[in-house]
């Protein structure tokens, strides 16, 4: 009896059922590989490991790791400043320009596809391993340099390259200087271009069109329709760029973090440096997502 | 009758000069657009063609100020000894085997957490999905030091005895994370196929269940082929997500013949094979940059020929709108 009425589920029932079992994955995932390692990186972070043939053994240390980390280290402080500073800096760079992008590769004009192909290509191309061998790359970083002297491949050089395009070398020069500033934004902004791309052409175009026959420039359609439409995305935007910059193999403090745990100082310190870290990039985004989120317009 | 006359001239005289000022105006705007886009193009492929050009260039030309895109002394010696140092057709096959084997495992799991997501209420669903949003908040790099620890000396909690199982070095860590939605941004996968679920009518689905099919059979049958476009965007950006990264591949397969693996230690192995002659720095940059290219080559054959699939995934995905 007991046997059937557990069989006999309600519609109900087998429905919630039916939501765990397909969720069921991500939840023993989650439990096993997320959980653990999480709670244990606190954990870690408070005492020292020892490896010993059968595991490892915890020695607690109270609050060294993090007095190590913020007092002794050589250079933790330093980097760890550096970069929460650089991504408040870079972070609107990148919203702006992407946002520049994105209206730029939305309008109708010859050779689009291979534009946004090529708009596109950081995302495949200065991804993972690449982009870690770039930044402690001799070649790459004597060709980051000003210093004409010692540049491999000079910008008048490349200029000459593209004169070929039969562009006038003054207005190409001032150009090709302006946005080599700009190349680590510009590298960094693939996919939040995509996103605003999405965007745009997710607006109606009879918004647009009403707007022109009540008589609205496209500067002012630009600023009451298309900015306001976009700005759901805008905080999508900041929310993924922090999120990438600071798991990404540029960031000189995750590639200290790492340095520290494997030939370094040890665990303990590089968890502790993981768990600051974490704690400033969530302040970071919570900040970002009360300041923007108030501001942003949801149709309906 | 005459004013009516007068103000249709004028309107007309308006009318042409906005139309020649717009005119105007627009091949202004697309030459400045041409200019932007040009610039914009340059710096994206400068790394890219700085590289190749490199990459034919003995040693010498480097420092030869005379030598700039063209080299001097063209060899593909960069390449011979990039090619041999990364092992590379074994570890490019293994690396196409892995990437491709991950990427699916993946995505086949995320797009079934994501439709249970999508289409069943139950209880635990909002606690749930807020922690798959965790999962991608949290960086790898804070629990990269317990999850290897995990995997070294493996024991789910205490159920296996004598400090547990030493998966390091084995792809068991990769297959048990990708299966569990726990691997490299998974957790955005799991929220993009949420978002293309939601989005899917319901009515195939009922059908199939009129026609007696049971969840499992309506969701690989029905649903799954439906949403065949997001999948494909999904598959790969894992792919190629999982081809780049180093960080978890040098960590749970320090010494396999991969190509992160063979690319990361490609400068010291460099440094080490030339023996007596010694290796310069610029030596070993000129072969990490020939080992780069080589690297991210299959990436970008895949690229010519999947470009839409990428160009076009946002929309695919339901993440806008």
């Amino acid at each position: 009896m007991k046997l059937l009425s557990r069989f006999r589920l309600t519609l109900d029932r087998r429905e919630s059922l039916a939501g765990y079992l397909f969720t069921l994955p991500f939840t023993i995932g989650f439990i096993l590989f997320f959980l653990r390692p999480f709670i244990q990186s606190v954990v870690f972070s408070l005492n020292e490991l020892v490896i010993v043939p059968k595991g490892y053994e915890l020695h607690s240390v109270g609050f060294e790791n993090y007095r190590y980390a913020l007092r002794v280290h050589p250079t933790f402080v330093r980097t760890f400043v550096d970069q929460v500073i650089a991504m408040l800096t870079t972070v609107p760079a990148i919203i702006t320009f992407s946002f520049f992008a994105a209206v730029l590769l939305n309008q109708e004009f010859r050779g689009r596809t291979l534009a946004r192909v090529v708009f596109f290509l950081p995302v495949i191309m200065s991804a993972g391993i690449v982009l870690r061998l770039e930044q402690t790359d001799y070649m790459t970083s004597v060709m980051s340099t000003t210093d004409s002297d010692t540049q491999i491949f000079s910008m008048a050089s490349l200029s000459g390259f593209f004169m070929q395009l039969q562009l006038p070398q003054t207005l190409l020069t001032y150009i090709m200087n302006a946005v080599n500033s700009l190349a680590q934004i510009i590298r960094a902004s693939g996919v939040q271009i995509l996103i605003f791309l999405a965007g745009l052409q997710s607006i109606p175009p009879s918004l647009f069109e009403a707007a022109d026959v009540e008589g609205a420039t496209k500067w002012e359609s630009f600023w009451k329709i298309t900015f306001p439409m976009l700005s759901p995305l805008i905080l999508t935007n900041i929310v993924y760029t922090i999120i990438d910059s600071f798991t990404s193999p540029a960031n000189a403090l995750v590639r200290l973090i790492r340095d520290t745990a494997f030939g370094g100082v040890g665990y303990g310190v590089s968890t502790a440096m993981g768990v600051l870290y974490f704690l400033a990039v969530s302040v970071v985004l919570t900040i970002a997502i009360a300041i923007i989120s108030p501001r942003v317009y949801y149709q309906q | 009758m005459a004013l009516a006359q007068k103000m249709r001239n004028r309107g007309a005289a308006d009318l042409r000069r906005r139309l020649l000022l717009d005119k105007a105006g627009s091949i202004a705007w697309s030459l400045i657009r041409g200019v932007l886009i040009l610039g914009i193009s340059y710096v994206i492929l400068l790394p890219l063609l700085t590289k190749i050009s490199a990459s034919f260039m003995e040693e010498r030309d480097l420092f030869d100020q005379t030598v700039k895109w063209i080299p001097k002394h063209f060899t593909l010696d960069n390449y011979k000894t990039a090619f041999k140092h990364m092992k590379y057709p074994i570890a490019f096959l293994n690396s196409a085997a892995f990437a491709v084997g991950i990427a699916l495992l993946q995505t086949l799991a995320c797009a079934t957490v994501g439709y249970g997501f999508a289409r069943f209420r139950f209880k635990a669903s909002g606690i749930l999905f807020a922690l798959v949003l965790f999962t991608i908040v949290v960086p790898p790099q804070m629990i990269f030091i317990p999850q290897y620890l995990n995997f070294r000396f493996f024991d789910i909690y205490g159920l296996i005895k004598d400090g547990g199982v030493n998966l390091i070095g084995t792809i068991w860590p990769f297959v048990a994370m990708s299966l569990t939605c726990t691997g490299l941004k998974n957790g955005l996968f799991v929220y993009i196929f949420r978002q293309v679920f939601k989005g899917m009518s319901k009515e195939l689905e009922e059908a199939a269940y009129v026609d007696g099919a049971s969840r499992f059979r309506t969701f690989y049958g029905v649903m799954l082929p439906g949403a065949i476009p997001s999948v494909v965007t999904v598959f790969l950006f894992a792919f190629v997500w999982q081809w780049n990264d180093d960080f978890l591949t040098t960590v749970f397969l320090p010494s396999a013949t991969i190509l992160p693996v063979t690319l990361s230690q490609l400068g010291y192995s460099v440094s080490w094979g030339t023996g007596t002659e010694g290796a310069t720095s610029q030596y070993a940059s000129l072969i990490i940059n020939t080992g780069s290219l080589l690297f991210i080559l299959p990436l970008l054959i895949l690229y010519t020929f999947m470009q839409r699939f990428f160009i076009e995934s946002i929309e695919r995905t339901g993440l806008v709108g």
